[in-house]
């Protein structure tokens, strides 16, 4: 009896003891200037085969913080960029999420990069109210759900795939089309937009298919060269897209090809060549080249990172300058909280690089922008030169009620 | 329903099949072979496979960057990476072999099993590494070479490229070749009583551990150039490329009878050519209701209704020799 009274009080000693040394960072007084940490953390892919994508959302919201975290720090406080990589996978971005919401020092989110990561991901950050700011995310469900917290500076795909079958129809003057998407939220519901719209304008869509083969298309193929589309439209990204195209090529498959913004990185030349010269792509986010304000922000980029800002880069550092005016506008009012930075986001006006940026009561940006493109050399340093077709500014749909 | 499409792509549709088949076969019989002498399954075969495609596309992008594409014949260029990433390939299994299997052959049967999924995933993220350090990037693509992209035209619809023809050849040859060397020579000899019965084949002067050693060389080596194949035809890969394809084989393997390689061989076209026709006529069978991401359910629910007719798969009683 003595001994296990003994060993139980050692246990609850035990027990004691970790938390103290748990709770201790946390109640740990700051220095006498500091009033604490605030940190903004990214999350897009930083590995795998959509990293280019995702690097360029990290590097540009890292810009914005360094640069503009001067006014934060004159206030009293630390400020830290903290960048997690999602792998363009669901499940760690959500695992990711949840230690982001129980680090409470995290005040906003820059990301994702793939709309089936962040739509699973925000329902996590909705729990605290930590706010996300978007750069990429087209999925019109991201914030057709009306959470306070979730807001994309980018254009919505129920927009973006009207874009690309109007102007499959209109400049293209295509007659068929075949449909090829990644069945991911966000490649199948971008190229269901552009087959309704196509088919309501008259266009005879030949085939739909959904693929999650990344390597041999042969199958998928042979059909559709069988019927012999005007234009192959691929709903997804480039790492899929681009050997999907170089295969139909090689086919001798001889349709025009058109991709949604997933097509925009210069790893789709890289990894698909000659294949997809001349070939046209609707973006949600315009090459930073075609954006009168943000060449300062290229120069910086490139002197910084000795690379060329993928697409995304200048709209992950608008999303992270807003992030940034929010937290100082909350940091006026005296303690930081989350909900206060994700209200301030939501009435941030910002004359930002890509435009001017406003949100809608959803979260949506007012006037987005979307362009049409066409790849111009299979060089992939030249991507950045891709030229501009069509450039439009159009706001999101109404709220359905 | 389009019956003209569905006649008029038959024969396309079949070449498809019948290339990707050849792959697979080339893949199985690393799995057969290893099955046949040691009765194990060797789960790292599939980054086997991936390692020659990686030294395939190294070597491919080493000659460019000496020049080499616009100096070189094409057939060539592939023959060096080939036999390159045949070598390779065929070392790095009998290494695996040698350093994570021969300690355990004693072990019970599940222990040597846990080992290789261990390698398996120690490769693949070994290979991320090595390239992430010296590409920069693990996602490769096989330079392109107009002349292995030429097509012949049969019809107006029907066409074979020229590095199809290169598969299936080159494939043709592995496996003639592998035949040859089981069948009608002195070493096949001894690999063939190695695996019927090890106590025995040592009494007889053979050297079992040399034999399996070079039964893991032999295999992995047409597992390496099943790689490399499979990158000139698809030109995409990246470390965890080799998992799918693997399994493909392994259930190649399976249906064609485990251990017996003209079974090795047929599973594989069978396979092939099976989730070809599921993939494009699937959806064209079913106006668009089922679509070719359904392709692995109808080939696989043929592979279980062969295995419940046929347990020891298509060739699995027909011929009693063991590789």
């Amino acid at each position: 009896m003595r001994t296990f009274r003994f060993r139980h009080a050692l246990s609850a000693l035990a027990v004691v003891v970790t938390v103290a040394a748990l709770a201790l960072p946390v109640a740990q007084p700051v220095d006498a200037q500091s009033k604490g940490t605030i940190k903004i953390a990214s999350q897009s892919p930083l590995s795998g085969g959509q990293a280019a994508l995702g690097e360029g959302i990290k590097l540009g919201a890292q810009l914005a913080v360094e640069k503009l975290k001067g006014n934060l720090e004159k206030m009293g406080y630390k400020v830290e960029f903290v960048p997690f990589d999602d792998q363009a996978k669901p499940d760690v971005g959500t695992a990711n999420a949840k230690n982001i919401i129980s680090d409470k020092d995290i005040m906003a989110v820059i990301g994702h990069l793939n709309s089936g990561v962040a739509i699973p991901s925000s329902e996590v950050y909705k729990e605290v109210g930590v706010v996300m700011i978007s750069p990429a995310n087209t999925n019109p469900v991201v914030t057709d759900r009306g959470y306070p917290n979730i807001n994309r500076v980018c254009g919505r795909d129920d927009v973006q795939g009207v874009v690309g079958s109007e102007f499959a129809h209109g400049t293209m003057k295509v007659k068929s089309a075949a449909i090829v998407h990644d069945k991911t939220q966000y490649g199948q519901s971008i190229a269901e937009f552009f087959k309704a719209d196509a088919e309501k304008k008259g266009i005879k869509v030949v085939a739909f298919e959904g693929t999650e083969e990344k390597s041999n298309f042969d199958a998928i193929l042979t059909p559709i060269k069988a019927k012999n589309p005007d234009v192959i439209y691929f709903g997804g990204i480039y790492d899929q897209a681009a050997p999907f195209f170089k295969q139909a090529r090689e086919k001798g498959i001889k349709a025009k090809f058109m991709g949604p913004d997933g097509m925009d990185s210069s790893d789709l030349t890289k990894i698909a060549g000659k294949a997809v010269v001349g070939m046209n792509y609707t973006s949600a986010a315009g090459p930073a080249s075609a954006l009168p304000k943000a060449k300062a922000f290229v120069d910086e980029y490139k002197k910084k990172f000795s690379k060329n800002p993928e697409p995304y880069a200048a709209e992950a550092y608008d999303a992270a300058t807003i992030a940034i005016k929010a937290i100082e506008e909350a940091a006026k009012k005296g303690k930081v909280t989350r909900e206060d930075v994700a209200t301030a986001v939501r009435h941030t006006k910002l004359s930002g690089i890509t435009g001017d940026i406003a949100f809608d009561a959803k979260g949506d940006r007012l006037k987005a922008q979307y362009f049409v493109l066409t790849v111009v050399s299979d060089d992939p340093a030249k991507w950045g030169d891709n030229k501009i077709i069509k450039q439009l500014t159009i706001a999101p749909p109404a709220a359905k009620k | 329903m389009d019956l003209d499409l569905l006649i008029g792509i038959f024969p396309q549709v079949l070449l498809d099949g019948i290339t990707l088949g050849f792959m697979y076969a080339l893949i199985a019989l690393g799995y057969t072979m290893v099955y046949g002498v040691l009765e194990f399954i060797n789960f790292a075969h599939s980054e086997i496979f991936i390692l020659g495609s990686f030294v395939g596309v190294e070597v491919l992008l080493g000659l460019q960057a000496r020049g080499a594409m616009e100096t070189w014949s094409p057939f060539l260029l592939v023959l060096v990476a080939l036999l390159v990433g045949m070598l390779a390939s065929g070392l790095l299994a009998a290494g695996v072999e040698r350093v994570a299997y021969r300690p355990l052959r004693h072990a019970p049967r599940l222990i040597p099993l846990i080992s290789a999924i261990g390698v398996s995933f120690f490769l693949q993220d070994a290979i991320r590494l090595f390239e992430s350090l010296w590409r920069n990037s693990f996602n490769l693509v096989y330079p392109s070479m107009d002349a292995m992209n030429e097509r012949f035209e049969l019809t107006p619809t029907i066409d074979i490229s020229v590095k199809s023809l290169v598969v299936i050849g080159a494939s043709l040859l592995m496996l003639w070749g592998l035949y040859t060397l089981v069948n009608r020579t002195k070493i096949g000899k001894a690999i063939r009583a190695v695996a019927e019965d090890q106590a025995a084949a040592s009494l007889m002067g053979i050297n079992v551990n040399r034999m399996i050693s070079l039964t893991f060389l032999i295999g992995g080596a047409m597992g390496g150039g099943a790689g490399v194949l499979f990158g000139v035809q698809y030109s995409l890969i990246n470390p965890y490329t080799g998992f799918i394809p693997g399994l493909k084989a392994f259930t190649a393997a399976v249906l064609g009878g485990i251990g017996n390689i003209p079974g090795a061989m047929l599973g594989g076209l069978v396979l092939g050519i099976l989730e070809a026709f599921a993939a494009s006529y699937l959806s064209l069978l079913t106006g668009g209701a089922f679509g070719a991401e359904y392709k692995d359910i109808l080939a696989f629910s043929i592979l279980i209704l062969i295995l419940i007719f046929r347990p020891k798969g298509l060739l699995g009683e027909v011929v009693r020799e063991r590789a």
